[in-house]
């Protein structure tokens, strides 16, 4: 248990998908504008992240290694596409506002990245808590993302006003404002697990 | 178990295999949900027609047709009826000139030429700027800025730094003028609706154009 329990933890901070491995950046600063959009990319991100790691943990010994690749890319594109018309069929405003970037979990390099590296060399068990692990961090770190941005851009978090709209900085919201605050993040973020270490 | 080798047999058998098993699994996720979808669009629908026109009770998608627009291209009408009265016309109207990609609204139009409301469909203008034209032309509070109740037999609408007399959004004067552009298509379409429905006109020359439409095509967005 002890185990699992540190790949838990190493996937949600020593190896954070978006503060320290910088991977799946494009879904990353495209849809985090507002905290809602950026935590629902990141639990969907979870759920195919979760299910794949499972299943191809399971199916690691069937898959020749020569077609491993797109075996995996097939289990991953499964999910992606289950968790689309999911969202389609239940959720439609939702889906309507992440638009393009459900399909394009498909192609999220953490959700391959953890398959190769992860998945296909470990039991179930413990794929399963790496997805849960790595998948928790992402979410965590795009709904920071998108808390961050939202506030400074607009005065609100989760569309509750805190302060009036006209003293929010645009460019928050807009694209070069998703690379600033990812940055500050980042350092922000290596500072305190810097501290951490030290201690 | 052992890793199977990377032999012809086995790659073939193993990808087959689990293509087959997750066209299975889809096949059988879309039976399940391709209702609900359905359903969800059907309603997006009707609840932009609801917004746009006055209270009907006839159902505008099934009666909806094509009427030409006046620039060559042709826009989905769905005529809102109260009893046998027509009480108004929504049309899906749109425009390319917005300033990311293609806007789509639903305006509503009561018979006396006058808009009643207009919901936006669909549209990709910058958020905090563009996007404000969700809200921004039925302001009611400002009536500089609003459409509503604006009466188009006098003329086109057009912005302000274009010599009409709507507030174009602050810093998004591209995206009102597509805005404009799209209502005044509208417009085009509902006049020639309006004027068939009084005249019955559609009884012959138009036949071709009331032809009932494909499923497809009404819940074209």
């Amino acid at each position: 248990m002890n185990k699992h329990l540190k790949v838990l933890v190493n996937g949600v901070i020593k190896e954070n998908p978006i503060f320290v491995l910088l991977l799946g950046m494009c879904p990353t600063l495209a849809t985090t504008s507002s905290a809602i959009n950026g935590m629902s990319m990141g639990l969907a991100t979870m759920f195919v992240l979760i299910c794949s790691n499972a299943v191809i943990s399971l199916l690691k010994n069937v898959i020749p290694d020569m077609v491993r690749i797109p075996a995996f890319i097939v289990v991953i594109a499964t999910f992606v596409t289950i968790i689309e018309m999911m969202m389609n069929a239940y959720v439609p405003a939702l889906a309507d506002s992440l638009g393009i970037f459900i399909p394009l979990i498909v192609v999220n390099c953490i959700v391959l990245g953890r398959a190769e590296s992860f998945a296909s060399k470990n039991s179930v068990l413990s794929s399963i808590f790496d997805g849960v692990g790595i998948g928790v961090g992402f979410t965590l770190a795009l709904t920071l993302l998108g808390v961050s941005r939202e506030l400074l851009g607009t005065g609100k978090v989760f569309s509750q006003t805190l302060y009036p709209e006209q003293y929010g900085s645009l460019i928050f919201v807009l694209a070069p404002g998703a690379f600033i605050v990812l940055g500050y993040l980042i350092s922000l973020f290596n500072l305190l697990l810097r501290k951490q270490e030290t201690n | 178990m052992a890793k199977l080798q990377s032999s012809f047999r086995n790659m073939f058998l193993s990808l087959s295999a689990i293509c087959l098993t997750v066209a299975v699994l889809l096949s059988q996720v879309n039976k399940i949900t391709a209702r609900p979808i359905a359903d969800a669009r059907a309603m997006k629908l009707q609840n932009a027609i609801r917004e746009v026109v006055p209270p009907f009770d006839n159902d505008p998608v099934a009666e909806a047709y094509l009427m030409p627009d006046g620039s060559g291209d042709s826009l989905l009408v769905y005529p809102a009826k109260s009893g046998d009265e027509l009480v108004g016309f929504a049309l899906n109207s749109y425009s390319d000139n917005g300033f990311s990609g293609t806007i789509r609204i639903m305006v509503g139009f009561d018979m006396e030429h006058k808009i009643v409301n207009y919901a936006v469909l669909q549209h990709a203008e910058t958020p905090g700027l563009g996007s404000k034209m969700i809200e921004w032309f039925k302001d009611s509070t400002k009536p500089g800025q609003s459409v509503v109740g604006r009466d188009l037999s006098q003329g086109a609408l057009s912005v302000t730094k274009d010599g009409g007399d709507v507030d174009a959004i602050t810093a998004s004067t591209i995206t009102s003028r597509a805005f404009m552009e799209a209502v005044n298509r509208a417009y085009s379409a509902y006049s020639d609706s309006r004027e068939d429905a009084y005249t019955g006109a559609t009884a012959s020359t138009e036949k071709d154009e009331q032809q009932p439409l494909t499923e497809g095509e009404v819940n074209n967005e």
